[in-house]
């Protein structure tokens, strides 16, 4: 029986108490708990527990074949799951030494680019929500819908595709994909500025994020955070210049970074990239080479016995492709390197005597995915 | 100068906050005109499925009843989960050869993710990607399918 | 006119003291008046919050509720009648008696701030001679009622919403209540119908010139504070503390939260209109003659509720565009910008009063 008078307790010694959000909470985003310690409002320490969308991604990938894998990679990040599956093609076809045709490449960059745009509107709208704006949330789903249209009509699915093979992609683009996309960036761009006018410049926005989280280069570094988390500290660490795969050394485009590694900084450096992204669009898509849409591999993958690592650059940071092949159709050990997961574990590090509802801003300018943390 | 910032602080916070209501209020107004709202049940008349769209695994029949499947098995060695699970059994032909044939083309719809793969698999094009996807059904037992219809046979030629 | 309910009224009155005696006469009346505040209650909070899902559907591109009835005009209907169905939980290791009397206390000061609201010409509940300074003291009570929910829920976020709403309510009724001063002191009175009357020519917004400008746009701010409406939320703050002081609480337990909330701010937007949009007074024109004529044959409640429904209508529009401050933000807005302003504006006034600037 519970006794009639407990009430709420502090820790002992101290004014301060234990307050659980999540695993169920409107600001987690998923399934994340985090155990915080508050002193009154200002936050004392955070303590995320993680398990709670654990699926063992890597142990079930061992049992699978090098063409079976790539489909689980979507369940992780879901929001950049083209980007998942190109890392994870990109890795088999390292081990394979296959050629891929250019017609192949140009696709999955498009792809990846529309990706990134679609996980940016749907962090944008996330980002004002925790923040208390609630319309935004609805205008960069109109966005983010289209893109879902279109993939919808190239690749089959709207949210895990599956849609990178070893070799190359998995079908030939839909007849209607480069109107589409053109009439996207068309419309993308007059209701880009309309995201500014709502929520960038907006007073009560700014003052909440700025200073907010501050992340210095050198934390950014030790703690092995990526993407535009790490670029907003002033980090450079863009894959697509430093390590670059596929068609990027071609593509003009600039490397988004920001020095002042506040939440507001990340938001920005967010902001920037979509418009980047539209830049790189606008180059592919009116010459999309002809060909093939894939190259020509065996039925039966085999990659030869060794070590093989593939970078990429998602939405999030640097997503890590990790296969020890020991010869056979099977991976012996896949490790897959997450970008939320570093990005997660500075949260304790940037919030500390800031407040709660700066908890949730920081949560937000983080952009964090559960299953892509637990995976 | 202390109050000279403290009223252009004033006013550019203002002049922020009005900008924003305008987006708002411009989106008000012009609410008839733009809706991302689809009404789902009720507009399924006029809804377009892209042909690609993967919802469930099919094995398309023509008119004679006949299908494209050999029981070769590609489909549920590529299937990463488990999903498909082929019997096959063999026919006599009139010549007097046996002749390997499905008996039963199994589908656990329950444990499908439409990764397609399958599909890319199958040499003879016998099954393919419908564009249903309204799969809920009140027992888990009738989201285990079987795809080869009562008395179907396998099409003349397909090897 | 015939259907004006100043007449309505005055006849109801006439007839029950002609025929009954004085007590039982005052009696009736007291039910009757009882029975009206909880008719309007209800009708309130049904049109209300339908409009407030509205207003946020068109704001984001949504249809809103369309499903039961006519353009989904009995959606509110059908969710009271879920919440009164719903079982009125108790959760355990509550204070049980301060848990199911919260509610209570934040309804029933929400119902006693409409005593001095006038809501046509001649139509007002009680014109006590100090209605304003009525409305500030009683609907200050609120935050009691607020406390008391967050504190007896015995749980976390509750308590913090409900401290964050303490420290909220407590600052914001500084700045409401100066520029509710500023009015007074051009009006010269705290009567509610002494007020109205001086807007006969013209309402205060009009020619009470820059400090009843000044005094309307804080008004509008601090009253939003008040009602913990976003972007001043911070009692709920659904993305940091799920529910703020309301978190514990369901079916009618809440709903009369919820109640009180939309009501609070009909009766805020009721006093803003009435101070400075002149209450049940017609909109005129200087000379127009014609015009002012045609806008006399409009009723004056409609003029009055039409008002009000403008500023809930603005209150709404922050909610939908607005992200929400942080807890430290808002007492600096309060403390640095508002109440200096106010202050500053007061004086102000005062002079414009004095000097006899306005019209």
């Amino acid at each position: 029986m519970y006794r009639e008078t407990e009430v709420i307790q502090t820790i002992p010694g101290t004014d301060e108490m234990v307050l659980n959000i999540g695993p169920q909470h409107p600001a987690t985003h998923g399934v994340l708990h985090l155990v915080i310690t508050l002193n009154g409002e200002i936050i004392k320490k955070v303590e995320p527990h993680l398990g709670y969308i654990h699926r063992s991604i890597e142990k079930m990938c061992e049992s699978l074949s090098y063409r079976q894998f790539i489909y689980s990679t979507s369940r992780m990040d879901y929001l950049s799951s083209h980007i998942n599956n190109h890392a994870c093609a990109l890795c088999v076809e390292q081990g394979l030494e296959v050629e891929i045709p250019r017609r192949a490449q140009y696709i999955r960059v498009i792809m990846d680019e529309l990706t990134r745009i679609a996980s940016h509107c749907l962090w944008w709208g996330a980002m004002a929500m925790d923040v208390g704006a609630l319309t935004p949330f609805f205008l960069a789903f109109r966005e983010r819908e289209m893109i879902n249209d279109i993939m919808e009509e190239t690749c089959g699915a709207r949210l895990t595709m599956n849609y990178m093979v070893p070799g190359g992609v998995m079908f030939d683009l839909h007849p209607n994909f480069v109107g589409r996309v053109k009439h996207f960036i068309a419309h993308f761009k007059s209701k880009i500025d309309e995201y500014d006018e709502l929520v960038t410049g907006n007073i009560i926005f700014q003052n909440r994020l700025k200073n907010i989280g501050v992340l210095r280069p050198e934390d950014a570094i030790s703690y092995g955070c990526s993407g535009p988390t790490a670029r907003a500290s002033g980090v450079s660490c863009d894959l697509r210049k430093h390590m670059p795969y596929e068609i990027y050394p071609e593509l003009q485009f600039e490397e988004v970074l920001d020095n002042g590694g506040d939440s507001f900084a990340r938001y920005l450096v967010r902001l920037t990239e979509l418009r980047q992204s539209m830049h790189i669009l606008e180059q592919l898509i009116d010459d999309i080479p002809e060909g093939d849409f894939q190259a020509k591999t065996k039925a039966v993958l085999k990659l030869p016995k060794g070590e093989y690592y593939q970078p990429i650059e998602t939405a999030r940071g640097e997503f890590g492709v990790y296969i020890v092949s020991d010869g056979s159709t099977t991976p012996y050990r896949i490790k897959f390197r997450s970008p939320g997961f570093s990005n997660l574990s500075v949260l304790d590090h940037i919030s500390r005597g800031q407040k709660i509802g700066d908890l949730v801003a920081i949560m937000g300018s983080l952009d964090l995915v559960i299953p892509d943390i637990d995976r | 100068m202390g109050l000279r910032n403290y009223l252009s602080d004033v006013a550019s916070g203002v002049k922020s906050l009005l900008t924003g209501m305008k987006v708002t209020g411009r989106l008000f107004l012009r609410h008839h005109k733009e809706k991302i709202t689809q009404q789902y049940p009720d507009n399924k008349d006029t809804m377009v499925y892209p042909e690609r769209f993967r919802g469930e695994v099919v094995m398309p029949h023509d008119d004679n009843n006949e299908h494209a499947c050999t029981g070769c098995t590609a489909c549920e060695l590529a299937c990463p989960n488990g999903t498909i699970k082929i019997i096959t059994k063999f026919d006599v032909t009139p010549e007097g050869k046996r002749k390997k044939a499905i008996d039963t083309f199994i589908y656990h719809l329950q444990l499908c993710t439409m990764c397609n793969l399958c599909i890319e698999a199958c040499p003879t094009d016998a099954i393919k990607m419908a564009q249903t996807f309204e799969h809920s059904v009140f027992d888990r037992s009738q989201l285990i399918k079987k795809l080869n219809q009562e008395g179907s046979k396998i099409r003349e030629g397909v090897e | 006119m015939m259907f004006s309910l100043e007449n309505i009224t005055n006849s109801i009155h006439e007839w029950l003291y002609a025929n009954l005696n004085a007590t039982l006469a005052l009696i009736i009346e007291f039910a009757i008046i009882g029975v009206l505040v909880i008719g309007l209650f209800a009708a309130l909070g049904l049109v209300l919050i339908m409009m407030e899902r509205k207003v946020s559907s068109w704001m984001q591109l949504r249809l809103g509720p369309n499903r039961v009835g006519p353009g989904g005009m009995f959606q509110t209907v059908a969710d009271t009648i879920k919440l009164i169905v719903k079982e009125g939980m108790t959760p355990d290791r509550v204070d049980k008696l301060l848990f199911n009397l919260a509610p209570f206390i934040v309804m029933v000061i929400a119902m006693v701030v409409m005593a001095p609201i006038m809501f046509a010409k001649g139509f007002q509940i009680w014109d006590i001679n100090i209605g304003v300074l009525f409305v500030l003291a009683v609907s200050s009570i609120s935050v009691i009622g607020i406390l008391i929910a967050g504190w007896a829920s015995n749980n976390k976020y509750s308590l913090l919403g409900a401290m964050r709403s303490g420290a909220q309510i407590v600052s914001y009724e500084l700045s409401a209540g100066l520029s509710v001063l500023a009015i007074v002191v051009l009006s010269g009175g705290l009567r509610m119908s002494t007020i109205i009357d001086a807007q006969q020519t013209g309402w205060w917004l009009f020619k009470g010139h820059i400090p009843a400008i000044i005094a309307f746009v804080i008004f509008i701010i601090a009253v939003t504070a008040e009602t913990n409406r976003a972007p001043f939320d911070l009692a709920e703050a659904e993305s940091e503390l799920t529910g703020g002081f309301h978190t514990e609480y369901s079916g009618m337990k809440f709903a009369l939260f919820f109640l009180a909330e939309y009501v609070n701010i009909f009766v805020v937007c009721a006093i803003g209109a009435t101070l400075f949009l002149g209450g049940w007074m017609p909109f005129h024109i200087g000379n127009w003659q014609a015009f002012n004529h045609v806008m006399d044959y409009i009723p004056s409640s409609i003029w009055f509720f039409g008002k009000t429904f403008l500023l809930i209508f603005i209150i709404m529009w922050f909610r939908w565009t607005f992200p929400r401050l942080r807890i430290d933000q808002l007492l600096q807005l309060e403390w640095k910008y508002l109440l200096p302003i106010s202050m500053f504006n007061l004086l102000l006034a005062t002079v414009v009063a004095i000097a006899g600037w306005h019209f």
